[in-house]
């Protein structure tokens, strides 16, 4: 395997280059999203919400936000770009090219990764003017941003390789991704949900992602952070492992 | 040296069986056609020997590689148009040709990038978005694309259909040089003049199976296609030359006022003429006029789609 090979380096800077070119749509816009949802659930709940780790609400919700962008915009790039080249058919050019799966897997993971941090970085610096925040451990937040990327990446590969139509993929992301990250506790801590719902939040791979990440700008989390490095790190490989083999196996894409 | 052997390749889509077997060698440095009728296979084994399509039976191998197991030598060695006209509307033209040499392993490649394009008259079109060309420049592109990281087999999917006189003289000319500089060809096309006049050797496919496989001239050679077309002044055949008359098609010799003394002889071999025009010298005829019509692709692609052989 040539993993930093000129193919797999090509395929990461188109992959890149495609969702730069369209930066209103791909960059811009999800920032915005996230800025109103600051705004709104900021001021709306400011002075509603008890939160007992001594962190303001807003504060609690900025580091949320940027890793929901982060992950959202991670999972699009992968799953938009296969979708679209598999319904127009340029998708041809990758197949015919003798890039191996696991430069394929690589590249567009990558590429996913790229955005969803720029977008997240971007949702960082406009918010963050909003509220105080610390970073206590900002290699914590660094570690949970790339895994999170990667692993929503992943999700967005293997999506994009099951869909053979948009509303397919449209059922992926709205039955399943967004569901899952609106749940994760992006927009409260689980401590201050009843029981019964803190345990469903823990099966939720998403709520370790996210509860990391604030981690490591505030030093306190719901479950200790190994924990939470762990669940996402064992996420990832498996995912990793099953689109590998889908790739390998040409399932939907060689027929 | 073979440049692309296939054996025994079988693929089924459900009950339908699009190749039953088929096996053939591509030798190195030859201009190959693949000819059959719509449905009888022949992008079917394109997209085998691209790797687009995993072959239920067989194998195929490009320069001693198979397409499978070895599929990243195979690749390298093949430059693949598809007939489909697609393109990816993010990127320019040079963009796009920069990416897929890229895919190649080649990342400094401007100089056979332009190349290729002044070849392919796309130099103009170089920074347009390929969203902004038409069908014809894009089907340039498809062609640059295949071309870029200078593939020694080259394979063109109907690179022709629906383009114009200028681009078909353009890419004839560039693919008949890399040709001549070594580069396997093969093609397919519906246009059996332009694989009359480009390829050295035919498969025919058809229901998914090889029916004739020959070089050009001795697949016109083996169709008794040729004809002697005389045109009497005077005097007629003798019994056993009109033995060797052609029927004209339905309702076609009632139309023809001189049909009565034209007759079209088929023969097999140029030396039967000479006997031809003994016997009607012994017999006193004159001929006013005479023509030696030999058989081409389309009636020898009729007559093995018709019969299933020659």
């Amino acid at each position: 395997m040539s993993l930093f090979s000129t193919g797999f380096r090509t395929l990461v800077y188109k992959e890149t280059l495609r969702f730069w070119k369209v930066a209103t749509q791909t960059v811009a816009a999800p920032i915005l999203t996230a800025v109103l949802y600051l705004m709104i659930f900021g001021h709306v709940l400011e002075n509603r919400v008890a939160m007992d780790s001594g962190v303001s609400y807003t504060a609690f919700l900025i580091p949320g936000l940027v890793m929901m962008s982060v992950l959202q915009n991670a999972f699009a790039n992968s799953s938009s770009s296969l979708i679209q080249s598999k319904i127009t058919g340029n998708l041809v050019f990758v197949l015919l090219s003798p890039l191996s799966h696991w430069e394929i897997f690589s590249a567009y993971i990558a590429a996913s990764m790229v955005r969803g941090i720029v977008v997240g970085f971007g949702v960082f610096i406009v918010t963050a003017w909003f509220a105080e925040l610390s970073f206590v451990a900002p290699l914590w937040i660094i570690a949970f941003a790339f895994l999170g990327a990667a692993m929503l990446g992943t999700m967005g590969l293997i999506a994009g390789i099951w869909a053979e139509k948009f509303d397919q993929l449209a059922a992926f992301q709205n039955f399943l991704i967004m569901p899952a990250t609106f749940l994760s506790g992006v927009f409260y801590s689980i401590h201050s949900l009843p029981p019964f719902w803190k345990t469903v939040s823990h099966l939720n791979p998403f709520f370790y992602m996210i509860d990391g990440f604030r981690y490591g700008f505030f030093g306190k989390s719901d479950v200790d952070p190994l924990l939470s490095l762990a669940v996402v790190g064992s996420f990832l490989i498996v995912l990793a492992l099953f689109s590998i083999r889908l790739l390998k196996s040409g399932y939907r894409l060689r027929h | 040296m073979t440049a692309i052997r296939i054996t025994q390749v079988e693929k089924n889509y459900q009950s339908l069986k699009a190749l039953g077997g088929v096996s053939l060698e591509i030798k190195q440095g030859e201009f190959f056609g693949l000819l059959g009728p719509n449905g009888a296979g022949k992008t079917t084994l394109i997209s085998i020997i691209a790797g687009l399509i995993r072959p239920d039976g067989g194998t195929v191998t490009i320069h001693g590689h198979d397409v499978v197991k070895d599929f990243r030598a195979a690749r390298q060695m093949l430059g693949v148009v598809p007939q489909e006209l697609v393109f990816d509307p993010f990127f320019t033209v040079r963009e796009t040709l920069r990416l897929q040499s890229g895919y190649f392993g080649l990342s400094n490649n401007d100089r056979w990038i332009d190349e290729v394009m002044e070849n392919l008259d796309l130099t103009s079109k170089a920074d347009t978005n390929m969203r902004a060309l038409s069908g014809g420049m894009k089907r340039r592109v498809l062609v640059a694309q295949a071309l870029v990281h200078k593939p020694p087999v080259i394979v063109l999917d109907e690179p022709t259909a629906g383009v114009d006189v200028e681009l078909r003289q353009t890419l004839w000319k560039f693919i008949a040089r890399l040709n001549r500089e070594g580069h396997t060809v093969v093609l397919t096309t519906h246009y059996l003049e332009e694989a009359q006049s480009m390829c050295q050797r035919v498969a025919m496919l058809k229901a998914g199976k090889v029916v004739a496989l020959d070089t050009m001239a001795q697949l016109i050679r083996r169709i008794s296609g040729s004809q002697l077309v005389l045109q009497l002044k005077s005097g007629s055949l003798t019994p056993d030359l009109r033995d060797l008359v052609i029927p004209p098609p339905d309702g076609h010799a009632s139309t023809m006022p001189q049909a009565a003394n034209k007759f079209s002889l088929r023969i097999n071999d140029y030396a039967e003429v000479e006997t031809i025009l003994a016997r009607l010298r012994e017999s006193g005829a004159v001929i006013e006029e005479m023509q030696l019509q030999q058989a081409d692709l389309e009636d020898i692609f009729l007559q093995i789609m018709e019969k299933g052989t020659v």
